[in-house]
Order: structure tokens, then sequence, then C-alpha cells
């Protein structure tokens, strides 16, 4: 499968650990991803220009990584366009109903050690490992 | 200031997530694959997240207010009910379905790639669809006390 990188991986957690810690020292704002796209489509006006710089700010972050360091998006999903819309839902959909995803929850809420967060992040990782276990032992090929 | 600090926040965020290997689904799904050929990076990412985070934390909060801003969000009451736990398996269903969570598709996106679009368009229903059906407890998180902006 993939190769086991270590280094890399603890070098971008620590940078988006700085980046979290960041957006709170200097804006006091928590750094969830699904919250703030899921705020930006709600009709609350509040909050909606810092929310915009964030997700302009994201997708200058892809355009350097495009430049700089393209391996990083080099692989696409193995699964096909309707199995992505299916788990795209489900992500939107989810991550508003349980009020997080892998940022505001995995990462702001574990550091905050709130018991809210660490449930959410068991469920969402125990929900993973059962999906994949399924998708690539129980049905392998059959979806991509 | 404010809105230029969000905004290298957010870039340093994405440079993270792709240099951590959180763009490159296949990874997601070696990462989730444990009963398979197990890839244990995204821990690596998780430890180095949190361990940063955790102490950061706590230097901030010892502070009266943020540098650019009014007020720290107030963490949410730490409450564990039936919709926290259903909408984070439903996210985990979806995340092991795909291999992308909300900041690596969107991250991903620049590529321009149909799949990806696709799975962004149909995240951003998700949370269109939640909204409409559940008004009330769908708006905007953690800052009843955080007016500045």
């Amino acid at each position: 499968m993939t190769d086991f990188t270590p280094m890399l991986s603890t070098l971008g957690g620590v940078m988006i650990g700085l980046a979290v810690a960041g957006l709170y020292f200097f804006n006091g704002k928590f750094l969830g991803v699904s919250g703030i796209m899921a705020a930006v489509l709600g009709t609350d006006h509040a909050g909606r220009r810092w929310r915009l710089t964030f997700i302009a700010g994201l997708l200058a972050g892809g355009a350097l990584l495009l430049a700089f360091h393209p391996a990083a998006l080099s692989t696409p999903s193995p699964y096909s366009i309707p199995v992505l819309v299916v788990a795209g839902l489900l992500v939107g959909y989810g991550s508003s109903m349980g009020k997080g995803c892998t940022s505001g929850h995995g990462i702001c809420g574990l550091s905050r050690f709130s018991a809210r967060s660490l449930v959410a992040t068991g469920v969402f990782m125990a929900a993973g490992f059962a999906t994949v276990y399924v998708t690539r032992h129980l049905l392998s090929g059959v979806l991509s | 200031m404010r809105l230029v600090s969000v905004f290298f926040s957010a870039v340093l965020f994405a440079v993270g997530l792709g240099i951590s290997g959180m763009t490159q689904p296949t990874k997601i799904i070696g990462f989730l694959d444990i009963f398979g050929a197990w890839d244990p990076s995204l821990a690596f990412v998780m430890a180095g997240a949190v361990g940063v985070n955790v102490i950061l934390y706590r230097l901030s909060i010892k502070r009266l207010r943020p540098l650019f801003a009014s007020a720290f969000a107030v963490p949410p009451r730490n409450t564990v009910n039936l919709s926290l736990v259903t909408g984070a398996a439903l996210f985990g269903v979806g995340w092991g379905l795909s291999g992308y969570c909300p900041g690596p598709a969107l991250v991903s996106s620049v590529t321009g790639w149909g799949s990806v679009l696709a799975f962004v368009g149909a995240m951003l229903a998700g949370m269109y669809l939640y909204q409409r059906l559940h008004p009330r407890s769908a708006g905007v998180r953690h800052e009843r006390y955080a007016v500045s902006d």
C-alpha cells in the first residue's frame, strides 16, 4: 500500500498544530474546517468575512503544494464518482450533525481534553476502520 | 492584520496537510486499513498536531484576549448526545469510503479533478441539507460570546 512516512507526517502535523494554535492565539477561533464551511453556507452573515478568508487561504495553500510539493496532490481517491458523491454527502451531513470533523474534534477538541471530542474522534475513527474493512476486505474491488 | 493572520493560518494548515500526507486519499485509506497493509503515518500527524496544540492552547488561554480579536471562542458545553455520536459515525463512514475529510478535500480541489470536485460539491450539499432539516441546531458554533467580527 502506501509508504510509512513518520518524519514527514510528524512535520506536517506540527505545522497543522501551529496553524490551529495561531488561529486561536491571534483570532480566538477554533480551527474546524467543517464548521467554517457549513457556517459560510448558512444564512447568518456574522463572521462570514474571516471564514471566506480562511477558505481562500486553504486554496492558496493548495496552489503552493501544486507548485512546490506536487506529490501531495498526485493521488486521487481510488473510488468512482458515484461512491465519492455518497461519501461527500455523508461527510458533509455527518460533520454538521456531529458538530465537527478531523480538525475540530480530532485536533482542537483533543488538545483541550474535551470529552465530547474524544468520543466523536473515537466514533469516527472506528466507523472509518469498519468502513475500510468492509470495502477493502469484504467487498474488495467492488466499489472502485 | 486580523484577516491577514487568518489567511496565513489557513495557508500553513493546508501546506501542513499536504506535507503530512493527509491530502492523499490512498494514505488515509491505508491508515484506516488496520486489518490490511496498515500505514500508521496518520497517527504521527495527530500526535504532532495535538502535541503542539496542547501546549500552545494552554499558553493562549492565559491571556485575556486574542491578539487581534476581542474574545476567545468558548468551547461548546461538554455534552455527549445521540446526534454527536450518530454524526461522527456518518462522517467516519464517508471518510473511509473516500479517503477525504473536509480540509484535505477542499485543499485538493485546486487540482480541478472531477473526483474531488464531486466530493466537495456533495459535502457542501450534505451540510446544506443538515441546515435545512435542523435550522436551529446548525447555526454558527462556539461563537455566542465572540461578537468581534
